[in-house]
């Protein structure tokens, strides 16, 4: 299996035309070569055998979003009624996990122009030139279809579906169509992020409830502000690559609004968990307090000045939004595990 | 004697062996959870299928 393997791998790295440089003596001399083997095959004029490491394939799959969906997903999982054997469990997690990797791939195949211009992408393997934009289609491409297959057969159909649904959401909707065509590209791509929780729920009852749905709708709604405090001080990044992010578009002053609108929504609906049963009196506390914190944040923003260039607040606001939507599932994981082993304890 | 083909310099080696273990890793840990889950959603009830 390993020379099989080993044999494959030549293949599965070409680098693009712009990165390429000349082969010499081996380019020449596979050309005049009277036999062709495969692998000699794999190397047309043009390209050269890849220098792109295991490392550059994982970086693919977004290995910090992966991190996110794995701990929202595993939240879903943990806080639906019923049981779920913890081998199937973990299997469900590693497949939302490779499913969302395997979305990262194909949208960073699509976005490699994007990704080439802007500072903070720049230094990814497609536009970096150490994977070939084909490579990274097919990985994503055969990422997409094993995790789809494997949450659905080992575990069930409809938490399967919401995965293809959600990897189809992010890939096509959200980069192929939304994202350079409308400055609500993420309002509407947040949902593909959302999708997770609900996923981990599915994998265990096989359905979609108002439970899960309304985690849905705290990531959904929590995207907008978390996305927009970073373009207001990214604008000129997202600018140069021709994505119209809603600072460049309706401007900094309706940005600004549009922040504190969402704020003023996702802040009263992260406390609803504490009155479905999914959240007990401590999330009910720790969630009242970091929504209190999300609006005074979003609020900062509001108030910022046309001419503050360093946006310290729209900085504090996005660094504060990964510690709210972290909280708030950290909170609701935290009382649950307590509580299953208080129930084991007092078993 | 010249080898034929293909000379990988040490970069281009380096990152194949890169590639194939993490392959051969993944194709190993893809069968083993393939096997565990399956014995754990069906277990002994291989057994008692009808004939």
């Amino acid at each position: 299996m390993a020379i099989a393997i080993a044999a494959a791998v030549p293949s599965m790295g070409t680098a693009s035309e712009d990165q390429v440089t000349a082969n010499g003596p081996q380019t020449a001399a596979r050309k005049t070569g009277s036999t062709m083997s495969v692998a000699e095959d794999a190397v047309l004029p043009g390209h050269r055998p890849s220098e792109a490491l295991a490392s550059d394939y994982f970086a693919l799959l977004k290995p910090r979003v992966m991190s996110l969906v794995v701990f929202t997903a595993l939240v879903g999982l943990m806080l639906a009624p019923g049981h779920i054997s913890p081998v199937i469990a973990f299997v469900a997690i590693l497949a939302i996990a490779v499913g969302a990797g395997a979305s990262g791939a194909l949208n960073q195949w699509y976005d490699a122009d994007i990704d080439a211009v802007m500072t903070r992408t720049r230094r990814r393997p497609i536009p970096s030139g150490l994977v070939a934009g084909e490579d990274a289609l097919a990985f994503g491409l055969i990422l997409s279809v094993f995790s789809v297959m494997i949450l659905g057969l080992l575990v069930n159909w409809v938490a399967g579906a919401l995965l293809a649904f959600t990897i189809f959401f992010y890939a096509v909707i959200y980069t192929m169509w939304l994202k350079r065509s409308t400055p609500q590209n993420i309002v509407i791509g947040g949902a593909a992020g959302a999708f997770p929780p609900v996923i981990g729920w599915a994998a265990v009852t096989g359905s979609v409830s108002l439970e899960s749905v309304v985690l849905f709708l705290i990531i959904f709604l929590w995207t907008p502000p978390h996305f927009w405090s970073l373009a207001l001080f990214k604008s000129d990044d997202y600018a140069a690559a021709g994505v119209p992010m809603m600072p460049n578009v309706a401007g900094a002053a309706s940005t600004k609004r549009q922040i504190l609108a969402y704020s003023l929504l996702v802040a009263p609906l992260g406390v609803l968990p504490a009155f479905l049963g999914t959240g007990g009196l401590a999330y009910l506390v720790i969630s009242a307090g970091l929504g209190i914190g999300f609006v005074y944040h979003a609020f900062r923003v509001f108030r910022m000045a046309e001419d503050d260039r360093s946006m310290k607040p729209a900085k504090a606001m996005f660094r504060f939004s990964l510690i709210y939507l972290a909280g708030l599932f950290a909170t609701l994981l935290t009382e649950n595990i307590v509580a299953r082993l208080a129930a084991a304890w007092s078993a | 004697m010249e080898e034929d083909g293909i000379i990988l310099n040490e970069k281009q080696r380096r990152a194949q062996r890169s590639r194939s273990l993490a392959l051969g890793i993944a194709l190993a840990a893809f069968v083993v959870v393939v096997y565990v889950a399956t014995w754990a959603k069906i277990g002994a009830n291989i057994l008692q299928r009808p004939m």
